[in-house]
């Protein structure tokens, strides 16, 4: 039994390797403030969300169209999904505390006597479980959730958990332990089994018969301490592989339980990413993902999701139109939004890539297998490297780990040397990425190197550049059009030794 | 050719008593190369076949030629296994002896003799199957097939298997309640584990943890569980009366000469593993060509095995050398800097000519040695509190010794002699123990500070312990050959301090 929840065919896996600039992904694009907002405090949502999110590079197009439909139907019935993962929780609580007494047992009797404890709580949570797929299932419309449903209703059946609990009575050995026996080398007893007793009325009768002494019936005295332990230990060496089978029972069920949780937790925390931009009044969307060997990237009303919950208010959106194209350079004022705009791209790609809703009215790219982001960074303390050796190096890293659909998204970058060096080293660079069909979306204010390639008239090349209004305040609104020589820090400079 | 040792072609080569370690092997390092060599073979006493080095070439062939055999991995597995079976033989025998109850004793006994028998058997068939050219492990394999082939051992084994299959087809069912435990025989009722793993199949979700618990209570019984077994056995007597019959009359079933071989091999066993370990890192072992006429010796990438061995332990690098001798050429001269591999070196050679006298690989490339008639050692005993007359005397009267008993045929190792005196005096003393040696026409590596003996006559050849110019603290552990001027690294480390001519006047600018 799969929930699947996140993917058609296989299980979530919360120990994967996240990718290798895993730390620079947060940090530059800000990933803790959504991934705080998707847990609203709960350090397991958090978790989740955060792989979800940055493993999200890996899913293919239907993995995410499938994560769509899922999270329209728990938008559409968020209480009864909230439920389901109370569910979960609650049964995987109800094994601890059954843990909490015999966790270190060495003793195959107390193993068995704690999974049978674990199970009927199991057992309880189960039926619950079965009894919302069973009257729910009409209000859900995701393949996902469907087939979830229709597996629990098919496989826990009531008859299913009544021979469970037939079982479990039984193996309390009210009639006392059948276990059988070979001998070994050195004519000691191995292969301990224990044994079902055939069939329920006969077994009445045998147990008749076991209370009668026989010829060939040994009693130990109370004193005789050696005589109990050694009966306990055939006992425990008879029950050994039923409790180990029932003790794994529980785990497998303990382990659909766990995962139930995990990929629920997704979709909870998407719940509550939902929650708190509608209160915001902001719009999201279901994006239109479109497959990785293509290229597109356009955009309405596109913000930064973080932005907004940071600022708890709504901010400005901003529109894109680069289909087709490869580079988006983006210039122009201070403190004109042209970072936030970067950023709001890199976290629309990735939010959509793990089959999230996306900030904006409307919002459409090709699936990538690479993001990177290649940030200023501040000046290294060790002293160990200069800092334009220090920017090269990051890039070198990136560099070992492109992929053909990779996204590269640059901040400033090779801005810590002289113009002329950094657009001369920042042109070679994007030269190779281009021709290597890499996205580059680049914020600069490298003059030289962004309007040399305005120059160039590339087909589908985009420029924007950051609006400053005629009295020097900032709209944060980008506009296309041609790289300027300034930057107008003198805008700045004037609003501060003012 | 009758079969009678792994180790002697011909019984009469065969010491029976123990033995004592020879006096050099501290010295050489020896002893710890012999005990890590037999650690963990405690059961075999192996440590005396290391002590008695062979006296004739063909000998030694012998046992090169069952080395060589060994490297075929498949008889190594073979040969490992036969022994693994013959250690539980003896475990089992152990056993019996300290166990209480007959049917018990019994049956650990029909045990052993069961692993015996398939030890034997297996081994047998294995050697039939395997392109052996070694003399000893021809002939052991015609004895073998003979013994598998005889009759008294043919009726053991079916007697052993007959009476172990119906054993294991004794089953009975307990039936435990409050304090009592009925004995009564199986009736196939259905094992439990399999229906509950039935019943919760469909949760299955991948790997999870293994709950048996291991009981581990020994072979022995207490009064419960003998009780039990001789319920078992009254259920079943014809098979427990067959059971007594068969002890009584096979007590003496262990051929004498399997029983020797099974620890004897293990003289080929344990070095190679030992070996093993050290080639793992790369390094190398060889065959070496011995005679006992020829003075001519060399070895290339040799090393000192005990030093080795706890490098590797370590995870350090270790340093190989070479030597050579060449026409008249019989005694090495080492100097150098202190720290820089020199005692290691003497070792080598050591090590070298007696490991090739057990008729052992050898640590090298390709390796050509002496077969001498004793080795004969001289380092520095520990410093003790005694006063420099004394300790130059006991030197003294030790070489002296040393002088006595060396042939021609013989191989010195001196180590640094005459430390306690002046240098002076060191070096005439040195230079008349030089001439008597020379004099033996003798094999020797000769460790010393005086760097006038290195190129005392065309007998001598001389080896220095070298260093890193740039770095002379840097220690490289290669010894070369080369006149010992001294002056080399005398010049490099002015050099590090900027105290040679050139530096030195620019730096001084008066």
């Amino acid at each position: 039994m799969k929930a699947f929840l996140l993917f058609k065919d296989r299980d979530f896996d919360l120990q994967q390797r996240l990718p290798a600039n895993e730390q620079d992904l947060v940090q530059d694009l800000e990933l803790n403030t959504l991934f705080g907002a998707m847990a609203g405090g709960d350090e397991f949502l958090f978790e989740v969300a955060k792989n979800c999110i940055l493993s999200s590079l890996d899913n293919d197009l239907d993995t995410v169209l499938y994560r769509q439909d899922i999270l329209r139907d728990c938008i559409k019935n968020s209480s009864l999904v909230r439920d389901i993962y109370q569910l979960a929780i609650e049964a995987i609580a109800s094994e601890k505390e059954a843990y909490f007494f015999t966790f270190f047992s060495k003793y195959p009797s107390a193993i068995l006597g704690r999974s049978i404890k674990v199970l009927y709580a199991f057992m309880t949570r189960l039926r619950k479980l079965r009894n919302i797929a069973k009257e729910h299932a009409n209000q859900f419309e995701s393949e996902g959730f469907r087939s979830f449903f229709a597996m629990l209703v098919k496989e826990l059946s009531d008859e299913y958990f009544a021979s469970v609990e037939d079982h479990l009575k039984e193996l309390e050995l009210p009639r006392g332990a059948l276990i059988s026996a070979e001998l070994g080398k050195s004519n000691k007893g191995i292969n301990y089994t224990l044994r079902k007793y055939q069939g329920t009325k006969q077994s009445w009768l045998e147990w008749l018969f076991s209370r009668r002494t026989t010829p060939y019936t040994i009693t130990i005295d109370g004193r005789d301490q050696v005589g109990t332990r050694t009966l306990s230990e055939i006992r425990d060496s008879g029950v050994n592989l039923a409790a180990n089978a029932l003790a794994q029972s529980c785990d497998h069920i303990l382990g659909f339980f766990k995962m139930l949780q995990a990929e629920l937790a997704f979709y909870v925390g998407c719940l509550n990413l939902h929650g708190q931009l509608a209160q915001l009044g902001e719009p999201t969307c279901f994006p239109l993902p479109i497959v990785p060997s293509a290229r597109r990237h356009s955009a309405r009303e596109l913000y930064d999701v973080c932005l907004a919950l940071t600022m708890k208010q709504k901010v400005v959106g901003n529109h894109l139109d680069a289909d087709h194209g490869n580079l988006v350079i983006i210039t122009g004022a201070n403190q004109g939004g042209k970072s936030t705009f970067l950023r709001s791209l890199g976290l629309a790609q990735l939010m959509m890539q793990c089959g999230m809703f996306v900030p904006a009215e409307s919002f459409s790219a090709n699936l990538c297998d690479g993001l990177f982001t290649h940030y200023k960074r501040e000046e290294d303390v060790a002293m160990e490297s200069g800092k334009f050796d220090e920017e090269l190096s990051r890039m070198s890293d990136i560099a070992d780990r492109l992929t053909a659909n990779s996204i590269v998204l640059f901040n400033e970058s090779f801005a810590s040397t002289n113009e002329r060096e950094g657009s001369e080293i920042a042109r070679q660079i994007v030269s190779v990425l281009l021709e290597k069909q890499i996205k580059v979306v680049f914020v600069t204010h490298l003059y030289k190197f962004a309007h040399d390639l305005y120059d160039q008239k590339m087909d589908h090349a985009v420029f924007l550049r950051a609006e400053r209004q005629p009295d020097g305040s900032r709209s944060f609104k980008l506009v296309e059009g041609e790289p300027l020589q300034t930057s107008f820090g003198l805008d700045l400079y004037t609003k501060v030794f003012n | 050719m009758t079969f009678h040792s792994i180790l002697f072609e011909r019984m009469e080569e065969n010491p029976e008593k123990a033995l004592e370690e020879p006096e050099f092997f501290i010295n050489l390092n020896l002893d710890q190369v012999v005990k890590a060599i037999t650690a963990g073979k405690q059961e075999y006493n192996l440590k005396p076949f290391f002590y008695v080095p062979l006296k004739d070439i063909d000998s030694i062939k012998y046992r090169q030629e069952i080395f060589r055999d060994l490297q075929n991995d498949i008889l190594f597995e073979n040969i490992k296994s036969f022994a693994q079976k013959m250690f539980i033989m003896r475990e089992y025998l152990k056993q019996r002896d300290k166990l209480y109850y007959e049917s018990q004793k019994k049956r650990l006994f029909l045990d052993a003799v069961e692993i015996y028998c398939e030890a034997v058997d297996r081994l047998a068939q294995d050697l039939s199957a395997t392109n052996l050219r070694s003399r000893g492990f021809r002939a052991l394999r015609e004895y073998l097939t003979g013994y598998v082939g005889s009759a008294v051992f043919n009726l053991l084994w079916a007697e052993t298997k007959k009476l172990l299959a119906d054993l294991s087809s004794v089953k009975y069912s307990l039936i435990i309640y409050d304090n009592k435990i009925k004995v009564r025989k199986y009736e196939s009722e259905a094992d439990y584990s399999v229906e509950v793993e039935e019943t919760f199949q469909k949760f299955k979700q991948g790997a999870v943890k293994d709950y048996r618990v291991k009981h581990d209570t020994g072979v022995s019984m207490n009064h419960i569980e003998a009780q039990i077994l001789d319920f078992v056995a009254q259920q079943h007597p014809d098979i427990f009366s067959n059971l007594d019959n068969y002890c009584s009359k096979n007590t003496s079933y262990l051929d004498r000469t399997i029983a020797v071989f099974d620890r004897e091999i293990q003289f080929y066993v344990a070095f190679l593993e030992y070996a093993e370990e050290l080639k793992r890192t790369g390094l190398k072992f060889c065959y070496p060509e011995v005679s006992d006429q020829d003075k001519e010796v060399y070895d290339y990438e040799g090393f000192d095995l005990a030093l080795a061995y706890k490098l590797i332990g370590q995870k350090l690098p270790v340093v190989c050398n070479d030597f050579y001798l060449k026409g008249k050429e019989r005694i090495i001269v080492v100097s150098g800097p202190n720290q820089g591999g020199k005692t290691t070196f003497a070792r080598i050679f050591g090590q070298l000519h007696y490991l090739a006298s057990l008729g052992c690989p050898v640590p090298g490339k390709t390796a050509k040695l002496f077969l001498f008639d004793r080795i004969l050692t001289h380092f520095e005993k520990e410093e003790n509190i005694q006063d420099l007359q004394g300790k130059l005397l006991d030197d003294l009267v030790r070489i002296n010794h040393i002088l006595d008993q060396a042939t021609s045929n013989s191989v010195i190792i001196m180590n640094e002699i005459f430390t306690s005196t002046t240098l002076d005096d060191a070096s005439i003393l040195s230079k008349r123990i030089m001439e008597k040696t020379i004099q033996l026409d003798v094999l020797c590596v000769w460790v010393t500070f005086i760097d006038e003996l290195a190129s005392f006559s065309e007998q001598t050849v001389s080896m220095v312990s070298t260093i890193v110019p740039e770095n002379p603290a840097l220690r490289t552990y290669k010894i070369v050959r080369k006149p010992a001027d001294g002056l080399a690294y005398a010049v490099a480390i002015a050099e590090k301090y900027r105290l040679t001519y050139n530096s030195l006047k620019e730096r001084v600018k008066v």
